[in-house]
């Protein structure tokens, strides 16, 4: 039984080995599309006109968060928009 | 004596290194310290930056690092006699290998998880950056010409494999939509392919038909086809450009479609292939016939020895995993030695099993000697001759010489065109990072960067004439490969050391495999440009001569480098003293 148990362990080490590079490759995916949906909402901040921006401005406090890391990873310090506020 | 021995004393030699010297490294050197917040922790993104258990990330780093490298190098430079390469992988590995590739990952760890491209130009300056870009420029050249020829040269002399490892291109882009769009999970697709592979193998090895030896098909040997060019050399060309064509479309690809999902098999390929190494040798027990030195050779071991063997006993390609992925995925700071260390053992091992395929092959020395007859025979030959060998043990096992030489290379050419993929895209970021830093704007786009990698590949591969002809010469360049490798590797041990010195802390255990490396790597270029390739010189060879030229320059250049920025250091600890 006890070699059962080993055995099972050591192939969900080798199916994690396997699929390490696959899921950080998806979650990058999906991080571009975060941080393309994050510039839709706010991109009339960046000087390009968006009708729905007076709306979209109603997610801000639920998206305040993840703009931060978002301006860090772009390589911003501090944040670049007057209008918010995280940092 | 048996080949088992050698396994036996190779083993108990990297046991004790990793037991007791990387202990000592880990605690006295490096000071790993088990509270310190590592970047995957620090700057967790859960995309870049994720703490990973030490287990999965020493499977990933050994995967990405082993390839068809640790298995050439020492194929060849069992010219010398088995001892000397037995000598180099063990040694190389426990002193160099293990050092740089476990103070790489610190080095990363303890500045952000950066790679060794940033930190070089941090710890030396903004030049130390584009001379970094110019050396893997370099070494991804010489890697796209080296394993371009590697594959034509399998292709050509196994024409068996050859069907296995297109039916992987179609299975590899199944299980990559398989696991991307349904999200199924992928050890089981990869696992069946892999059965489809060497089933296909195996029916190629019996059914002459389905071996697609080009050879034959332009009427043998002898015939003469083309623009004057006999057939072996129009095989060579066709290989060639076929796969030219095929690594432009790969690399230019997502990863997650062709690239990633041929990783999973080769995952597969690379345990299948030590455990058939390992236990064959185990259950066949082969005597070494190889002779322990060779006395007679045409060319010195020393110092060519060194950039003979460069992966399997140590890589700059290695630091370039360490600081690049592995350091930002690292869970604990003392796990480093684990992943670090014991990830370069790992590609020894490889290395000291290939050495054994090697040297037992042959019935008698003197068939050995015959074949290894000269060092460019033997670099030639190497890799043909380890492919059989691997056959012959494989034998133990009960499974047809013929059928598990043709696995085997499947296996090689797996984890050649695996390679060439990486590199070919390696070198197009590179070009399009060139062609921003200098401003042309051509370069930067992705088309005309992933051109120029193919065409300078395919040029420096059809280039040198070996004895079989336009485009056998590939072998020619190994030196150059195994220079530019250790160049990079000498580069990073440079950055440790001044990094440990800065700590004041004992660099000795970086900065003399550094020293070693580099003296080497100078004596032996300083050697084949000025008497093997000199113009001057009869059989010279003005492409290895002005390549060798090259890197000679660059190295006088590291070397400035590396006391500038080692006697600046001492002026301003003389300052801060003051």
């Amino acid at each position: 039984m006890e070699m059962k148990e080993t055995f099972k362990k050591i192939l969900q080490v080798y199916d994690e080995v396997l699929s390490l590079p696959h899921k950080q490759e998806i979650a990058r995916e999906l991080r571009d599309e975060e941080d393309l949906f994050l510039l839709l909402l706010y991109s009339d901040m960046l000087g390009i006109p968006n009708p729905a921006f007076y709306y979209t401005l109603e997610l801000y406090p639920y998206i305040i968060e993840k703009f931060h890391d978002w301006h860090l990873r772009m390589g911003m310090e501090k944040s670049p928009l007057d209008g918010i506020r995280c940092c | 004596m048996s080949g088992i021995w050698l396994a036996v004393v190779g083993g108990l030699v990297f046991f004790l290194g990793y037991r007791y010297y990387s202990k000592i490294i880990a605690e006295k050197i490096y000071r790993l310290d088990p509270n310190y917040v590592t970047p995957a922790h620090q700057y967790k993104d859960g995309v870049d930056f994720v703490p990973t258990n030490k287990f999965v990330l020493w499977g990933h780093h050994f995967t990405s690092v082993a390839g068809a490298a640790p298995i050439v190098g020492p194929a060849i430079a069992v010219y010398w006699g088995w001892l000397p390469a037995v000598l180099w992988v063990l040694l190389g590995t426990v002193f160099a290998a293990g050092v740089h590739d476990f103070g790489t990952l610190v080095l990363s760890v303890r500045n952000k998880g950066q790679s060794i491209g940033t930190l070089a130009s941090k710890l030396i300056g903004q030049k130390a950056k584009v001379l970094f870009l110019f050396i893997i420029l370099l070494l991804v050249l010489m890697v796209n010409a080296v394993f371009a020829w590697v594959i034509a040269n399998l292709f050509i002399s196994f024409p068996a494999s050859v069907l296995s490892v297109f039916i992987q291109i179609p299975l590899a882009v199944w299980i990559g939509y398989h696991v991307y769009k349904r999200q199924g999970g992928m050890l089981l697709p990869s696992i069946v392919a892999l059965a489809v592979m060497y089933l296909s193998a195996i029916v190629a090895s019996y059914v002459p038909a389905l071996q697609i030896d080009l050879v034959r098909y332009f009427g043998g040997e002898g015939a003469t086809t083309l623009f004057g060019l006999n057939a072996t050399s129009m095989a060579f060309f066709v290989w060639i450009v076929v796969l030219m064509v095929y690594v432009y479309i790969a690399s230019t690809l997502p990863v997650w479609k062709l690239l990633q999902p041929r990783d999973y098999i080769n995952s597969h390929q690379l345990i299948v292939g030590l455990a058939l190494l390992y236990l064959g040798l185990l259950f066949s027990n082969p005597e070494v016939t190889a002779p322990v030195t060779n006395a007679s050779a045409d060319t010195s071991w020393f110092p060519l020895l060194f950039i003979t063997i460069a992966c399997g006993a140590i890589s700059g390609f290695h630091g370039l995993v360490s600081s690049g992925t592995s350091s930002k995925q690292l869970n604990n700071e003392a796990d480093a030695r684990f992943v670090g260390y014991l990830g370069s053992v790992g590609e020894g091992a490889l290395a000291l099993v290939a050495i054994i395929a090697v040297v037992t092959f042959f019935p008698t020395a003197g068939e050995f000697t015959a074949t290894y007859s000269g060092f460019a025979a033997a670099s030639g030959a190497g890799l043909g001759v380890f492919i059989q060998g691997a056959g012959q043990l494989a034998t133990g096992l009960g499974i047809p010489a013929s059928v598990a030489a043709t696995i085997v290379s499947v296996i090689v050419v797996s984890f050649a065109a695996t390679t060439l993929d990486s590199s070919v895209r390696l070198m197009r970021y590179i070009i399009a990072e060139l062609g921003m830093e200098y401003k042309i704007k051509p370069l930067t786009k992705t088309h005309v960067a992933t051109t120029a990698a193919v065409v300078s590949s395919a040029a420096l591969t059809l280039i040198p004439q070996g004895p079989k002809g336009f485009g056998s010469g590939g072998y020619l360049l190994w030196p150059l490969f195994g220079t530019s490798n250790q160049l990079l590797a000498g580069i990073s041990l440079l950055l440790i050391s001044i990094w440990l010195k800065r700590q004041g802390r004992n660099y000795l255990p970086t900065i003399i495999p550094m020293v070693f490396l580099m003296f080497m790597t100078l004596w032996a270029m300083i050697d084949q440009v000025t008497t093997e390739w000199a113009p001057w010189n009869e059989g010279s060879d003005w492409m290895l001569f002005t390549f060798g030229a090259i890197i000679l320059v660059f190295t006088f250049w590291i070397l400035i480098t590396a006391v500038s920025a080692i006697s600046k250091d001492k002026n301003d600890s003389i300052e801060k003293s003051a």
